[in-house]
């Protein structure tokens, strides 16, 4: 059974938050998860607060409690630099979860000389790098070694059954507090208890679950542990002399570029759906953007937007670089397993048209910017720009409201064809032009019988109904909106002529044209 | 062809076109009613969006024609050579161009006009339908001026008598 040293941080999730807010270690401060204390530092144990406390009690205990929400990614975040502390010290090092790191102990213990100067050199390299404080433990199998640390111990090679055997079952509570409570009912305090019965039994009785927990009892391994391998540099990097200030160089360099990098992923197994695309001239200027794609990239792929990117650089006004382009990197930003681009047999769902436009519009993104190709969404709201949700293409096509709630005071169909991209300030009058409001409960002050808008002449109305109230999200005062709405149909002119159909909108006592049915 | 007045006889241009399965893009028309656009039958998974195409137009919509089955294109001011291109591009891509607004020697004009909204009241109802008279003229086959009355958006609806209850004039 391999020997593990295990690294533990006291009450990491409330160091982490400590941390992140800014605030002194010695401060009192638990972190709480559904209304209970998940963790909490020594100064407020020492009040009395404890595990699984509700969070009433626990400031009752303790009434300057600083109170901090689980938030397991900040854990992770914080708990990094711990680990890569301890990677420079020791090899194949394995986060078992944020705020305790095993590494096998035979590496540094050998290094250092004694199991007692390794365990000093990463207790002082962790604080030195981190200022975290931590213990160490070393013992044979992850789970006697961790238990280790809590206590600070260096068990003797072969000595895990005995350093197990007088803790309490409690200890195997973590995932299984139904067996440790039926265990504490049977009589059974001790892991050593436990151990002592037969393993046929426990699995017969108690089940795969229990089986485990007796291998772990009796310092046996529950399974040999994955080694953190430090991750692989993926981008490639390309310098290209002379330096790129043409359309037709580009391009060439474009493709073997787009088959480097996708022979390098393809070696890793991995595909890439955002690649970042950077370049630096020789007068050091820098330009770079990202690429989203829906779909992995194929070599292909890779190839067209370094070269649409390169094109839309070199030809662009004034953004372009006044020089040459000397240095050319790519970064996978995101990837995916490769297996997900494998196209099927027959190529089915394989859609000509779509692929098609699909490479017109990245095209064209080149050219302009990701931002600059638009793909509509319907999504939930009142008015009718808040009912559409415009998506950069390649972005996933998410409606940020549902569309398929009530939404009252939304205006019935057909819905104005043009929408001003800014409100048109617009004139509403009763027969004695008299501006028409609409009061605190939505009723307007008189009839609408003249509207001028856009800084046109004032035209007759026919015909009008209203107002459609929209109070939205008055609970916020941030981002609350009241606003009413009016349908207004305008005489025409001649015989010839159209009739003009108007939205207008009342907000912060004036009228604007929202939309026009065009 | 080009289509005039009316983004919504635009929009039903554009529906037919995906509904059977063809992509469009719309190029410079940054008001466009998408919400309309979608009651009008357009699909919205195939529908691109370039709202601000910059200064460079043509090169624009000559990308996009190499993709798309249509590509509607409003843009204020247009060479007759510049025209002559991107006509010249999408007859050779089997691309529909589609103007909105003015567009020298377009081989079909739509003109809207005489447009009668019924549904809404004085104080009640709702717009619901629009009648509208489509004037096509053009070269060619389309050489001879037509003219016809049709439905451009809802269904012509005949207002029950009396104002609608929940929305009377005091309500």
């Amino acid at each position: 059974m391999s020997r593990l040293l295990v690294v533990w941080c006291p009450d990491w999730p409330v160091v982490a938050a400590s941390t992140v807010a800014g605030l002194p270690l010695d401060t009192p401060a638990a972190v709480f998860a559904a209304n209970r204390v998940v963790a909490a530092n020594a100064r407020a144990r020492a009040d009395g607060v404890q595990r699984a406390m509700r969070r009433r009690e626990a400031q009752s205990r303790c009434p300057d409690l600083v109170v901090f929400l689980a938030d397991v990614d900040r854990d992770a975040r914080m708990f990094e630099p711990v680990a890569m502390a301890v990677e420079e010290l020791a090899v194949g090092v394995e986060v078992i979860r944020p705020g305790v790191v095993a590494v096998p102990a035979r590496g540094p213990v050998g290094y250092f000389g004694s199991e007692e100067a390794a365990a000093e050199r990463l207790i002082d390299q962790v604080a030195a790098r981190t200022g975290a404080e931590c213990q160490i433990g070393l013992a044979d199998g992850l789970f006697a070694a961790t238990l280790a640390a809590h206590r600070n111990r260096l068990v003797p090679p072969g000595g895990s059954p005995e350093f197990l055997a007088p803790l309490t079952i409690r200890e195997l509570e973590s995932g299984r507090p139904d067996l440790v409570d039926l265990l504490r009912r049977l009589g059974i305090r001790t892991l050593g208890a436990f151990a002592a019965l037969d393993p046929g039994d426990v699995s017969t009785r108690f089940g795969a679950d229990a089986k485990l927990a007796h291998r772990l009892a009796s310092g046996l391994e529950e399974r040999p542990p994955a080694r953190r391998r430090p991750p692989v540099d993926l981008s490639v990097t390309h310098n290209p002399d002379p330096p790129i200030d043409r359309v037709d160089a580009a391009a060439f360099v474009a493709r073997t570029l787009g088959e480097r990098l996708h022979a390098c992923l393809a070696a890793h197994g991995l595909a890439c759906t955002r690649l970042g695309i950077h370049a630096s001239t020789a007068n050091g200027e820098t330009r770079g953007r990202v690429w989203r794609c829906a779909d992995p990239l194929t070599a292909s792929g890779i190839a067209d937007r370094v070269r649409w990117q390169l094109d839309g650089w070199l030809r662009g006004g004034a953004g372009r670089p006044s020089a040459g382009i000397t240095v050319l990197r790519l970064e996978p930003e995101e990837l995916v397993d490769g297996r997900t681009l494998q196209l099927g047999l027959w190529q089915g769902g394989h859609d000509e048209q779509a692929e098609r436009a699909a490479r017109a519009m990245v095209h064209v993104q080149g050219l302009l910017g990701p931002d600059a190709v638009l793909t509509p969404v319907l999504a939930g709201g009142r008015g009718p720009a808040d009912q559409v949700h415009l998506v950069p293409w390649g972005d996933e096509r998410v409606p940020p409201t549902p569309p398929d709630r009530p939404w009252p005071g939304r205006l019935p169909a057909p819905s104005p064809a043009a929408i001003p991209v800014r409100p048109l300030p617009a004139s509403v009058c009763d027969e004695a032009g008299v501006e028409i409001g609409v009061t605190g409960r939505f009723r307007l002050t008189g009839e609408p019988a003249r509207v001028a808008y856009g800084g046109g002449r004032p035209r007759a109305v026919v015909g009008w109904a209203g107002p459609w109230p929209a109070d939205e999200r008055w609970w916020d005062p941030d981002s609350a909106r009241r606003r009413a709405r009016l349908q207004v149909l305008l005489t025409e002119q001649s015989e010839e002529d159209s009739q003009e159909a108007l939205l207008l909108v009342r907000e912060n006592k004036r009228w604007s044209v929202e939309g026009i049915y065009a | 062809m080009a289509v005039r007045d009316s983004v919504a006889l635009l929009l039903t241009l554009l529906a037919e076109a995906t509904a059977n399965g063809s992509w469009a893009a719309v190029v410079g028309v940054p008001d466009l009613g998408v919400l309309a656009a979608a009651e009008l039958g357009v699909a919205m998974d195939r529908l691109a969006l370039v709202s601000d195409p910059g200064n460079d137009v043509v090169t624009i919509a000559a990308a996009l024609l190499d993709g798309f089955d249509v590509v509607a294109i409003a843009t204020p001011k247009i060479t007759d050579a510049q025209a002559r291109r991107l006509s010249a591009r999408a007859r050779s891509r089997g691309t529909a161009l589609v103007a909105f607004g003015a567009w020298p020697g377009a081989d079909l004009e739509l003109r809207c006009t005489r447009a009668r909204w019924s549904g809404l009241g004085d104080g009640h109802g709702h717009l619901r339908a629009r009648l509208v008279e489509v004037h096509a003229r053009g070269r060619g086959a389309a050489a001879r001026p037509v003219r016809a009355r049709l439905a451009l958006q809802g269904t012509p609806f005949t207002p029950p008598r009396g104002p609608c209850p929940q929305l009377s004039k005091t309500g």
